[in-house]
């Protein structure tokens, strides 16, 4: 099948030193350096948007202030350790509310697994940490060191001034961004301009120097120097990736139906094409219209080698490599490496629009979206179609443009490079990039709107609508009232029997409040506080408050006597007037006899 | 199943030679810097081991150069506690026990740290809620019921004392005489008799009224006329729900045949005066701690108290006014 092209890597840049080939492969392989080259484009454009908006949003929210009123933190985003709060806006989050950050992360598993099955890897290529900072560190190496060029130079070259002056700026510059990375994590811990005032002045926690140290070597190794490695050797992501894409999930792809076979050559009509039929530049349309002046659309643009080879859109300028912020070749098809930045569609377009081919030679594209015959190829179904070109102007070719050439198949044996081309193409493919008639790519939102994609999205849309609600029906005030159990109850000295429960009050407010216990049973039931001359206590602002509550009943109430009755216990917020409930149960013994003669 | 190395075609890279059912396993070089990794963990480990108790020795380790042990650290962290809570233990110490409730922030710490003495030294007998152990005669802390009272000034001196020890002197003491040989078996389930009847048990009105004279004669010096008990004796109220060693009639006859005494160790040595005060206050908020009177009572008051029947509910009555007025009972809805 095509897709799986084995000729390729004799193309593998030069500077780039691939597995040495020895009698025994070594143990270990040195790290082959990249060294990406600038590109304009589209989705360059678009990872600029994104990476400024990611980096903004991190270093810029610890700093945005939101007013709680008294005695709660003003900063917008914050987690509160010591205290055990989260506070997000006007969303505060106690430790018994974890179920909000079950229900985010079940939310982002769920998100990654919708955004993998419509887009394959787009979290890797646009918003993962690990691409954004080293996308920076790119940016700051291209602008210290040069360009592609400059820094291969610069790599070969021995140490002396000159290399060491750029290799120690761009180091401390990296460092910096390294430090104020580091730095800008702590401040979601703290309240950040005290703690910023703190760590000038040698004030601050040793834990939030030690956070910023371990985060700075960190963000210093693995955007400087480990980068494309991380997410090779270290990101379980990528495998799992593998597993939730499927044939129809976008990803970043090589059409080699159209591009193959490739190769330098028939320069001077490429030109002539691209000035006659379209103009050039981004006007270029991008799926097979183009046409040369006498109307052939099935054969516009294609190149002739100088031995007569036809050859497809892929003139092999290598832009696509020398792009490539992880070292490899697309063209080869899927790859576990491929973080689909889809930095390598951009130097594409942009090689296919100055050689007046029709851009989407590299594109997002699905696996399984392919025409249904490829140029050359005979149609399963046309059988009429033979010879002399007379097929309608709508039909599939069945003959190929080759064969219009006059050229024999069996010609295309060989590779640009001298290399044995697979017989496959040989036998089946005569080399003609355009010829698939009106076919046209799936539109994108085939692919997004897909089943699979839709009940991810609508599991995804469930658990935050519940969280929302959760989120907004949830009270101010709370209890939770745990049963005392050892014992489960007591004789008093009057044949009473009383219960203890130990119940928990939660103030959300910003300001202490009075909570009135009570409860309602089946029965008569009569309660009292711990330590309390009535049913009424403080609550500190935004505390729990443990209280120990005892239920009693009398020898003569039902209760007494049964093994279990229900029991409420009500709070509520006398100032406000909020209430809350929860259910419990009131343990009696189920004998008389049996209680006279327990424990005293 | 171990073939030659060949080269992968797909790959250009060496395959081990190993072939499981035609699949086979490429011998792909490791990154260096894993090797480096490898070689810093290395390192790593040798600083340890120079550092910190690593080698383990016959009676325990070798120390390393720090002398970090985790018993230093918990040790430092136990220190650094107490220091912290020095404040809280001074004032504990000297604070008057009968407005202790009061100090909210000291209360709170004394009955914190009670807590954790009572788990240690307490619940061995009076279990972990201690809700006491019948059989073994370990009273219940956690009713109303008190043989020495249940102020936290009584208990302190309960536990710093103990009860019939024979290594403090000033023990809590009381000892009922057995009253098999002095009573005939007849005679002592008659006493039983009245004794249930005291406290509305099921009883033989007949025999219990020949058990009356007798509990006059022989009981009432300690227990008083109408079974009430005595605290300054030690002796129980027997006119209660309350039977710490049961109330059946199989039960209370052998209590008064041979009766069995039980015996608590004095603690104010061992736990010192900080957490005896500590455990004090934990027990009498336990449910059953009775209320400090702010001066003692004088003599005809406790004998008027002592007269009062046991607290019982008035029978129609389904709200009881407490003290703030606040209905101790919400209608049930």
């Amino acid at each position: 099948m095509p897709g799986r092209l084995t000729h390729i890597n004799a193309s593998f840049p030069a500077d780039c030193d691939t597995h040495p080939m020895s009698d025994a492969p070594p143990l270990f392989a040195a790290r082959e350096p990249i060294f990406p080259r600038r590109v304009r484009g589209r989705f360059r454009s678009l990872k600029w948007a994104i990476l400024v908006i990611t980096l903004g949003i991190y270093y810029l929210t610890p700093w945005i202030r939101w007013d709680r009123g008294p005695n709660l933190p003003d900063q917008a985003v914050l987690v509160d350790l010591a205290g055990r709060r989260f506070y997000f806006f006007w969303v505060e989050i106690w430790p018994h509310e974890f179920y909000f950050v079950a229900g985010l992360l079940i939310m982002a598993g769920l998100g990654l697994f919708l955004f993998t099955s419509a887009l394959g890897r787009v979290w890797c290529g646009y918003a993962c940490p690990q691409t954004v900072w080293s996308d920076l560190f790119y940016a700051v190496e291209r602008w210290i060191e040069g360009d592609r060029n400059a820094r291969i130079r610069l790599h070969n070259a021995p140490w002396d001034g000159h290399k060491a002056r750029l290799r120690l700026t761009k180091w401390a510059a990296w460092l910096l961004i390294a430090v104020a990375t580091g730095g800008a994590w702590v401040f979601y811990f703290a309240d950040a301009p005290t703690l910023l005032r703190d760590l000038v002045t040698l004030n601050a926690p040793v834990v939030a120097y030690a956070t910023i140290g371990i985060l700075t070597a960190t963000t210093f190794v693995l955007g400087g120097f480990m980068r494309e490695q991380v997410c090779i050797y270290m990101c379980p992501w990528p495998r799992i990736q593998g597993a939730m894409m499927d044939p129809g999930t976008l990803t970043v792809g090589y059409r080699d139906w159209r591009g193959e076979p490739r190769g330098k050559g028939g320069i001077k009509r490429r030109q002539e094409a691209a000035a006659e039929a379209v103009g050039g530049g981004d006007a270029t349309p991008r799926y097979g219209a183009a046409a040369t002046p006498d109307g052939d659309k099935d054969h516009a643009g294609g190149r002739v080698a100088r031995d007569g080879t036809v050859l497809g859109d892929c003139i092999d300028c290598n832009a696509c490599v020398a792009v490539c912020p992880m070292g490899i070749d697309i063209r080869e098809g899927q790859q576990m490496e491929c973080i689909t930045c889809a930095l390598c569609i951009d130097a594409c377009d942009d090689v296919m629009s100055r050689i007046g081919r029709p851009r989407g030679l590299i594109d997002y594209l699905a696996l399984d979206d392919r025409p249904p015959v490829l140029p050359g190829e005979h149609a399963p179904v046309r059988p009429l179609a033979t010879e002399g070109g007379d097929a309608p102007e709508t039909a599939v070719p069945a003959q190929t443009a080759a064969a219009r050439e006059g050229l024999e198949p069996g010609r295309r044996a060989t590779d640009v490079d001298g290399s044995p081309a697979p017989a496959a193409l040989t036998a089946d493919r005569p080399f003609i990039t355009q010829g698939v008639g009106d076919w046209k790519p799936q539109p994108v939102w085939k692919h997004i709107f897909r089943l699979r994609t839709i009940l991810y999205t609508l599991a995804w849309a469930g658990i935050g609508v519940g969280l929302l609600v959760a989120l907004f029906v949830r009270p101010e005030i709370d209890l939770t009232v745990a049963p005392v159990r050892n014992p489960t109850f007591v004789t008093l000295s009057d044949g009473s029997i009383r219960n203890a429960y130990d119940i928990r009050l939660r103030n959300k407010h910003g300001e202490e409040r009075p909570f009135h216990i009570g409860l309602t049973g089946d029965g008569v039931l009569r309660i009292e506080l711990e330590g309390e001359d009535d049913l009424t206590v403080d609550v500190p602002a935004n505390e729990t408050r443990l209280q120990r509550a005892y239920v009693t009943a009398r020898p003569q109430d039902a209760a007494a006597g049964e093994a279990r009755s229900d029991l409420r216990f009500w709070v509520e917020d006398l100032v406000s007037g909020e209430r809350a409930f929860e259910d419990t149960i009131f343990n009696g013994v189920e004998s008389n006899d049996e209680r006279f003669g327990s424990a005293g | 199943m171990a073939d030659k190395p060949r080269i992968d075609p797909e790959t250009g890279t060496e395959t081990t030679g190993h072939d499981w059912d035609g699949i086979e396993e490429l011998n792909t070089p490791l990154p260096r810097w894993w090797l480096w990794t490898f070689y810093a963990t290395v390192v790593w480990g040798v600083i340890y081991v120079i550092l910190f108790p690593a080698w383990p020795l016959v009676n325990g380790a070798t120390a390393g150069i720090l002398g970090w042990s985790t018993r230093g650290d918990v040790a430092a962290e136990t220190e650094r506690v107490a220091l912290s809570n020095a404040e809280l233990t001074e004032s504990l110490m000297t604070v008057d026990l009968r407005v202790l409730e009061e100090n909210e922030a000291l209360h709170r710490f004394a009955v914190s740290a009670g807590a954790s003495v009572f788990r240690n030294n307490c619940s061995q007998c009076h279990g972990a809620g201690a809700a006491g152990v019948q059989a073994s005669g370990y009273p219940n802390l956690l009713d109303d019921d008190w043989l020495w009272g249940g102020t936290i000034e009584d208990i302190v001196y309960t536990v710093r004392h103990g009860i019939r020890n024979e290594d403090d002197l000033d023990a809590r003491w009381s000892e009922m005489p057995a009253f098999d040989g002095i009573l005939t078996e007849e005679e002592i389930s008659a006493v039983t008799a009245h004794v249930r009847g005291l406290s509305g048990l099921e009883h033989d009105e007949a025999v219990a009224a020949m058990g009356a004279e007798l509990f006059l004669d022989n009981c009432a010096a300690c227990h008083g006329d109408n079974g009430l008990g005595d605290r300054n004796l030690g002796a129980p109220n027997l006119a209660d729900a309350i039977w710490l060693r049961g109330g059946t009639q199989e039960a209370i006859e052998a209590q008064i045949a041979v009766p069995r005494h039980g015996v608590m160790p004095p603690w104010g040595e061992r736990l010192g005066e900080a957490e005896v005060r500590a455990v004090a206050a934990y027990v009498h908020g336990l449910g059953g701690g009775e209320r400090q009177v702010a001066e003692p009572l004088d003599a005809a008051e406790s004998e008027e108290a002592a007269d009062v029947p046991p607290a019982s509910f008035p029978a129609g009555a389904e709200e009881t006014p407490t003290e703030a007025g606040e209905p101790a009972v919400r209608p049930v809805d």
